[in-house]
């Protein structure tokens, strides 16, 4: 406890400092990542983030030191040298897109751990701490080094900010673009190496390796919560401003933990709340709405069978016992789920009961007349527009009945004429 | 039969396309005067949608020119507007209808600057125009395609161009769309507006447009519809009497032959 108040307070320098990178560079990746998302490039982040490791490499081969600024250009140049590669590689041979971003990924990140090695082995004094590279330490980020990364996440904010509009309306309609004379080539020149300066800004705190989830990560979790872009933008620098503190806090309590899989896991967390929480997109309001669904299919059935059991002798809020209502031929339904849909018939008044025997009342007879009408009133429909043999039309019937609207209904008597017989010849009940 | 006019609005020059080597449109030459609905008509694989981006400088062309307003594209870029298919763009994205409708104003007030409170007053005019300002704030993944294709058409409005290029803007509609879309040519045509229409459909071409250019991979026909729309015509685009230019296609596709000597 007193460690985390010691970290919200910001008491210590040192925690300051890493706190304040780590939530500008996760930020300023998320907001990158969604227009990246959104043009359907995520796999290229991807690529992007694992090809900068040579670089890091290979500018610490040539300045023989930790030099932030070597190592930074190093990463700039390869990531892009991956990005021209895959588009080479695209335009002039017959190996599609996928594949050259998987080619790509891997030589550059092989290369890079080749590299790596070599180093290691090489007994160089000032190599130690380059493998935080791979996986990040928010612990490294300080003094200078930290004034660098803030500067470069400000100048993503800022230029994507700026090129809101056109980053928008390239993703979502890049012929129109071209067609207004935007300049649709710079612009995704801009994008990428936005790209690149996002992931070059991420490696010290997340790492090379895990660098692109916290470039899609939250985008993709925003994606689920809102259908306006500004929103969503506005909602993945949320999610992975939060991830940033997350991870910094972790690795500052248990200072063994790497900070980057730790963001990572926390901003997976919140996409995965997303996938399954999200108000109408997720999973489980979905699901909640199905089975909403077949809540009022169930009820409606029962109330329809005390209709057609009343039709046989035209006493229709005669009392019924459990076997006449609950004969499992005529529901479809389990008896179980027949039971249930009684009971919350009960509670509705629309049905009242004497311990052993059901019957309708008024209002749920009303209730009763209607869903067997709208299903003649379907079959009838069926067989006169659609040309459908009348000993075809039941089961579409079953499903249409209860979702037929007010409006719909007189719609539909409009059209049929107000009739009084369905295709079987049977009375159609008006209330 | 090839009609050609004086002071044309759109001339197209000896038009050679080809996607790889492979030509898909060959020799195209013709001219439109301005104010007219000119239709763009062909079977299926005719090139009528590589024409229209051709024209709109989506696509280079290996021989041949374009000249709008008898300049090239980028000089008058703000009077022409362009109608891409519908299906080109993915419905599911995060944008609202008036969202979509103000990029048309995008190419006026270039790249950085944001629209203002003008453009959106432009914006709910268009959308008014073709019926569709109840549904300003309506995510655009719960459009009917008609629906979408009426925001497309007011996205183009709100560019306020002169020369108008629509990309099969009838197809999957329904018919009330169809009706309110072509009102809406007639009305910008007779306020001096250029329309080209590229459409599939044979029996409703006739009704639609004044001039028609007849299409299938070389140019069969264009002029007024009453002069060069025949049985005739028809026949030659629709015939399939075509193999022989496929062929050599196919021929210089394979072996790997530039469409031009040098």
């Amino acid at each position: 406890m007193e460690t985390l108040l010691d970290f919200l307070t910001l008491s210590d320098p040192n925690v300051r400092y890493v706190v304040l990178g780590n939530v500008l560079l996760s930020s300023s990746a998320a907001m990158v990542g969604a227009f990246i998302l959104l043009q359907k490039k995520a796999l290229i982040g991807d690529a992007v983030s694992h090809a900068v490791l040579p670089g890091i490499c290979a500018a610490f081969l040539f300045s023989g030191s930790k030099n932030i600024g070597f190592m930074l250009s190093g990463a700039f140049v390869t990531g892009w040298l991956a990005l021209l590669a895959i588009d080479y590689i695209t335009a002039h041979s017959k190996v599609k897109k996928d594949a050259a971003i998987g080619l790509v990924l891997s030589v550059f990140f092989g290369v890079g751990m080749v590299m790596m090695t070599y180093i290691q082995q090489s007994g160089n004094a000032a190599q130690s701490g380059l493998d935080h590279f791979l996986f990040g330490k928010a612990a490294t980020l300080v003094g200078t080094d930290l004034l660098i990364f803030s500067i470069l996440a400000v100048v993503l904010l800022v230029v994507v900010g700026l090129f809101f509009k056109s980053f928008t309306l390239v993703a979502f309609d890049r012929p129109y673009a071209q067609a207004l004379g935007y300049p649709v080539r710079k612009l995704d020149l801009l994008l990428t190496s936005l790209t690149v300066l996002a992931v070059v800004t991420g490696i010290t705190a997340v790492g090379v390796v895990l660098m692109a989830a916290m470039l899609i990560t939250p985008a993709a979790a925003a994606r689920y919560w809102t259908n306006n872009i500004r929103r969503m933008v506005w909602l993945a620098v949320g999610f992975g401003a939060f991830a940033g503190l997350a991870g910094a806090y972790i690795s500052y309590a248990a200072p063994a933990m790497p900070t980057g899989p730790w963001m990572v896991v926390v901003s997976s967390a919140i996409a995965f709340f997303s996938f399954f929480f999200a108000p109408t997109k997720g999973i489980v309001p979905k699901m909640y709405t199905q089975h909403k669904n077949q809540r009022i299919i169930a009820e409606e059935n029962t109330l329809k069978r005390f209709y057609h059991l009343g039709e046989r002798n035209s006493h229709f809020l005669g009392l019924r016992n459990a076997d006449e209502l609950f004969a499992k031929d005529e529901l479809n339904a389990s008896s179980s789920s027949s039971r249930a849909a009684l009971k919350r018939l009960a509670t509705k008044k629309l049905v009242v009961s004497d311990g052993q025997q059901w019957r309708l009342t008024d209002i749920g007879w009303q209730k009763a007349t209607r869903i067997v009408r709208l299903h003649r009133l379907w079959e009838l429909y069926l067989t006169k527009y659609m040309n459908i043999a009348a000993d075809h039309v039941h089961d579409d019937a079953e499903t249409i009945e209860h979702i037929i609207t007010p409006e719909l209904e007189r719609e539909l008597e409009h059209q049929l004429g107000y009739p009084d017989k369905d295709p079987h010849n049977t009375e159609i009940p008006k209330i | 039969m090839i009609v050609h006019t004086q002071e044309p609005i759109l001339e197209v020059h000896d038009l050679m396309v080809t996607y790889g080597r492979k030509p898909v449109l060959w020799g195209v030459d013709f001219t439109l005067p301005s104010g007219c609905i000119a239709g763009i008509v062909g079977p299926n694989g005719a090139g009528k949608s590589t024409l229209l981006k051709t024209i709109m400088g989506l696509i280079t062309p290996s021989s041949g020119y374009i000249k709008l307003f008898d300049r090239s594209l980028d000089e008058v870029r703000s009077q022409v507007s362009y109608v891409p298919q519908r299906e080109s763009v993915d419905w599911d994205f995060p944008v609202s209808v008036l969202d979509v409708v103000l990029m048309g104003r995008y190419g006026k007030v270039g790249l950085l600057r944001n629209t203002g409170p003008r453009d959106r007053d432009i914006a709910m005019d268009c959308l008014d125009k073709v019926g569709m300002s109840a549904y300003t704030k309506r995510q655009i993944s719960q459009l009917s395609g008609g629906q979408q294709q009426r925001v497309f058409l007011a996205r183009a409005l709100a560019q306020e161009a002169d020369l108008y290029f629509m990309d099969e803007p009838f197809a999957g509609v329904d018919a009330a769309t169809e009706q309110t879309i072509i009102a809406l040519l007639r009305e910008m045509a007779s306020a001096g507006k250029t329309i080209v229409v590229v459409h599939h459909d044979l029996q409703s071409a006739r009704a639609y447009f004044d001039w028609i250019v007849l299409l299938n991979m070389h140019l069969v026909a264009a002029g007024p519809t009453n002069e060069v729309f025949t049985e005739e015509t028809i026949q030659q685009a629709y015939g399939g009497r075509l193999n022989l230019l496929s062929q050599v296609g196919d021929v210089m596709e394979k072996r790997a032959f530039p469409s031009r000597e040098r």
